[in-house]
């Protein structure tokens, strides 16, 4: 269980986020909402440890994470950033194999048994044909799930995931939140970041809504994703409309003289 | 192999001949075999030894840097270690001091001018990528003791000062000794050992600092540890050598597109390629002309226009 407990955190003198709590249970899909520049990142780096925490806590499994060594943060925390180019060719297999990391010996190499875990993760999201392919030339949606078979070989409890499903066509947006599903029917926490309503609407078990650092809203998306509250947070107008089978979606209410 | 038959070649040439069949002679009794044994064991295998340790160690800091920096355009003196190396040696031979005395001052300056740029990055902490700050502050300081060594050279006596610190300058292997070898191995190897058991971690640290952080890694920590050693490399290359260009850029570029990305292979195949590149490119400074012609201008001259080639070549990015 991860708890958010009042956290205030930025960079330097600049508070960014101030005062968000939030708990989440294993197993459960917590969407991040927010405009460009309310914070998400900002929280995603405070709980990965990348930041530090200048107000609250952040607790795992009632333990505090504040002063975790880095291999401990990377065995409870796996970080999914957005799809990149990093400068060298490295294969998909040497790419997922850098999550053992954390797992190895400062002065060692990934083992056989290091390999069967990149293999296995690279399985689950059933992208084995991959693994001999080079990272730099695969197309971004092939990339976004290499990136979550290496947080999976990291054998962590929680993903944290940053925009998984931005810059992917809909087909492997809709692939990538099946995949997300999918994790957490397997017992894993996923907190994710997007910037569509609908994604949230689609696979989380919670959301959270953040206004310039500070928690507006926290709760099921059916109860949280108001009109109301999403014209508040992106300043357009907007509809929610429901689709049948409870289902909702969220659309732009297009000025239509225009 | 190809490096063991690259020095086996190289103990051949020259303007004496040594006949191969009487090597075995001279290795197994070294102090009757005239001439000849003086030439191979005292001139010519020193040459060799400090050329190969040269260039592996150049070719090994040049990769380690690659990864750290992440971008594949970076040599190993990006943090100033050879300007500032260069520097101590121009101050030495102005100084008059021996040649031992021109290479350790040449090689405590390399040491010192990195230092003052991971002291320069480390006051700048406001935010920021921390890999960007420190190329930054290598920028500054690299230009601040080039400007130094202009100075030196402006004040130096023109008719011997003034030519000595110029050729040093230019790299050479011609000081090669015995005794700079026992100045340079255990450098080399205090160098290179850390990198070689780090080299799965440079993998991981060429993802960026956050990414190899997030991953569970103190790259603080590592990233100092591989600046340290890199440094020594250089810094005990330059002293021992000059300044020899494009070794720590290109060979590590070559191993690439032979071996792949992965440091626990790039490694090691630049360390042989580098070696086997300065030895063979050291044979035709000593052998093309009946004077000697500076190893630095030759690696420059061999080594830029094969990397154009290698960028003309390669055009699916830096594979």
């Amino acid at each position: 269980m991860l708890e958010v407990q009042n956290v205030t955190c930025g960079y330097g003198e600049r508070e960014i986020i101030h005062g968000v709590s939030f708990t989440l249970e294993a197993g459960n899909i917590l969407c991040l909402l927010g405009a460009n520049g309310s914070g998400k990142t900002t929280l995603f780096k405070a709980i990965l440890g990348l930041l530090p925490v200048t107000g609250g806590r952040i607790c795992f499994d009632k333990h505090d994470t504040a002063g975790w060594v880095r291999r401990k943060v990377a065995r409870t925390f796996a970080y999914v950033p957005q799809a990149h180019t990093p400068p060298f060719a490295f294969t998909v297999r040497d790419v997922v194999l850098m999550a053992r990391s954390s797992h190895l010996e400062l002065f060692s190499s990934p083992g056989r048994r290091d390999r069967e875990i990149a293999e296995e993760a690279l399985d689950s999201l059933n992208i084995t044909h991959l693994s001999g392919a080079r990272y730099t030339e695969l197309s971004g949606g092939e990339r976004q799930l290499v990136l979550i078979a290496r947080a999976l070989a990291q054998q962590a409890q929680v993903l944290v995931m940053d925009e998984p499903a931005s810059n992917l066509d809909f087909g492997n947006q809709i692939r990538v939140l099946n995949q997300i599903k999918k994790l957490a029917a397997g017992g894993l926490t996923l907190l994710i970041t997007t910037h569509s309503p609908n994604h949230a609407f689609e696979c989380a078990s919670q959301v959270a809504v953040l206004k310039a650092g500070h928690l507006l809203a926290h709760g099921c998306p059916r109860d949280i994703l108001t009109e109301n509250c999403l014209e508040q947070v992106y300043a357009v107008p907007l509809r929610i409309v429901d689709v049948g089978g409870g289902n909702k979606t969220c659309i732009a209410a297009m000025n239509r003289e225009w | 192999m190809v490096l063991l038959v690259a020095a086996a070649y190289s103990l051949m040439l020259g303007r004496y001949h040594v006949p191969l069949s009487s090597w075995w002679g001279i290795l197994t009794a070294p102090h009757d075999s005239g001439v000849g044994g003086i030439v191979l064991l005292e001139v010519r295998l020193p040459r060799i030894l400090t050329g190969i340790l040269i260039g592996a160690g150049l070719s090994a800091s040049g990769a380690a840097y690659q990864g750290l920096f992440k971008n594949p355009m970076v040599s190993p003196d990006i943090l100033g270690a050879s300007a500032g190396a260069g520097f101590g040696a121009a101050a030495a031979i102005l100084l008059g001091f021996n040649m031992f005395g021109v290479q350790l001052a040449s090689f405590a300056c390399g040491l010192f001018a990195v230092m003052l740029t991971c002291a320069i990055s480390a006051r700048m902490k406001r935010g920021g990528d921390p890999v960007l700050i420190l190329i930054l502050a290598g920028i500054v300081v690299g230009s601040i003791f080039t400007a130094l060594i202009s100075l030196i050279k402006s004040v130096a006596d023109p008719d011997n000062k003034l030519p000595a610190i110029t050729f040093w300058l230019m790299g050479s292997l011609s000081s090669a000794s015995l005794k700079g070898i026992r100045f340079l191995l255990p450098l080399f190897v205090v160098g290179v050992v850390p990198l070689f058991l780090l080299r799965w971690r440079l993998n991981v640290l060429s993802f960026g600092d956050e990414e190899a952080s997030a991953l569970g890694m103190d790259t603080r920590r590592l990233r100092w540890a591989i600046i340290l050693c890199a440094t020594l490399l250089t810094a005990s290359a330059v002293s021992v050598a000059g300044l020899i260009g494009w070794v720590g850029l290109v060979i590590p570029h070559l191993a690439r597109m032979f071996v792949g990305p992965d440091y626990r292979v790039l490694l090691p195949a630049s360390l042989l390629m580098g070696a086997t590149y300065l030895l063979l490119v050291d044979d035709l400074a000593r052998s093309v002309f009946a004077t000697e012609i500076s190893l630095g201008i030759l690696t420059s001259l061999v080594g830029a226009p094969f990397f154009l080639y290698l960028l003309l070549r390669s055009n699916k990015g830096w594979a």
